[in-house]
């Protein structure tokens, strides 16, 4: 198990809080809460060690994609894929526009 | 295509599945529309502090939702157990988390608040990595159960694809009514368990449909265990907890009858293994 922490830039704090997900086998579980004005701030614990690198390009790539809200996420993750992590977090964000 | 077939079709595309909705899902739709309110939410992080020792990575709402909210108007508390988190494993926090609720519920209705219970069971019951503690929460849970279970209804529903065994079988069997689906499986201890105490001769935990056979929902209800045997839709099964919660409390609860169940056992030839219908019939004491 890893605790890992990522920052990256943001706008204005999020409205509301969201979760999706569940701590099970492949899948995790994705909180969104509002952050600090510019930042999105990041921590991930994971049951997979040595996966720093793969977590920071997931991010960096969907990050620099648009300008996200400043917003607290916390991960808790039970050995999901990239491809699970990407659609959970989409989930969440729209689980948040909804709220 | 025939009537049937259409019809069948038809109906498969409304139904909407019990079973594959997350525990948070199952018990927001369960309660009346709109009065979901839960109870030391995931946000409130209250996590297992055992499992990060263990290097196990928590859940934020330690695998336990408990909510508050009315269910035919009548005011109820759900605790439902996401089988999906460590296999539904009960804990210290979520355990306490469902023994708290219930205690309130006694509490409210010594009060003059006439709260119901309805615990959705998806568990493979005490979790290991806590042992003592969740055992505690389990015995909890029971006290509780018997606790409440004589003011209003305590409604216990497995649905799978988990079942519910271990400690927390015992808490199912202490409910006013127990509610199953064919998905379900009810047992003390768990397939891989009798597997390595029995052998794999005696007990395959691979096998499914003689696992099923013993265990499962279907067997259950025909041998008299359950109080209710439904199919995997949402409607029904909302249906079917609204029509026991309307009964009432039962005059005797199953586990009170006890004597009835004891005389069977101790009339059981145990020379040779029983398969599911001779269960049946020990129970019923006819041929199903």
């Amino acid at each position: 198990m890893q605790t890992l922490s990522f920052q990256f830039s943001a706008g204005q704090p999020a409205q509301g809080r969201a979760l999706v997900g569940c701590v099970g086998s492949g899948d995790l579980e994705v909180m969104l809460e509002p952050g600090t004005s510019g930042t999105l701030a990041i921590e991930v614990v994971t049951s997979v060690n040595g996966s720093d690198a793969r977590w920071q390009q997931l991010f960096q790539r969907m990050f620099s994609e648009q300008q996200m809200p400043a917003l607290n996420i916390s991960i808790h993750d039970f050995g999901a894929t990239p491809g699970v992590v990407r659609l959970r977090l989409e989930q969440a964000m729209e689980a948040l526009a909804d709220d | 295509m025939t009537d049937a077939n259409t019809d069948n079709i038809a109906r498969l595309l409304q139904q909407r599945s019990f079973i594959e909705l997350g525990a948070r899902q199952r018990a927001r739709a369960l309660l009346d529309a709109g009065s979901f309110r839960e109870l030391i939410d995931p946000f409130a992080r209250v996590t297992s502090p055992w499992l990060p020792k263990q290097g196990i990575v928590v859940q934020a709402d330690d695998g336990v939702i408990v909510a508050k909210g009315t269910i035919d108007g009548e005011p109820a508390v759900v605790a439902a157990i996401e089988g999906a988190f460590q296999g539904g494993s009960l804990g210290e926090v979520g355990g306490a988390k469902i023994a708290g609720a219930l205690e309130l519920a006694a509490e409210d209705n010594r009060k003059g608040i006439p709260t119901r219970a309805l615990l959705l069971l998806e568990t493979g019951g005490v979790r290991l990595q806590e042992a003592n503690l969740g055992l505690a929460a389990i015995a909890e849970i029971q006290s509780a159960i018997v606790d409440l279970r004589q003011y209003q209804p305590v409604i216990g529903l497995i649905a799978g694809p988990v079942g519910c065994f271990g400690g927390m079988s015992i808490a199912a069997g202490l409910c006013s009514y127990l509610l199953v689906t064919q998905e379900a499986r009810l047992g003390l201890n768990g397939p891989q368990v009798i597997e390595q105490e029995a052998g794999i001769d005696e007990y395959d935990s691979r096998d499914r449909p003689f696992i099923w056979s013993l265990t499962g929902g279907e067997q259950r209800n025909a041998s008299g265990l359950v109080d209710a045997y439904v199919v995997d839709d949402l409607e029904v099964i909302s249906e079917q907890v609204r029509s026991l919660f309307k009964q009432g409390v039962p005059v005797l609860e199953r586990s009170r009858r006890h004597a009835w169940f004891l005389e069977r056992l101790t009339a059981l030839d145990a020379t040779s293994q029983l398969d599911a219908a001779q269960v049946r019939s020990l129970y019923q004491g006819e041929q199903p």
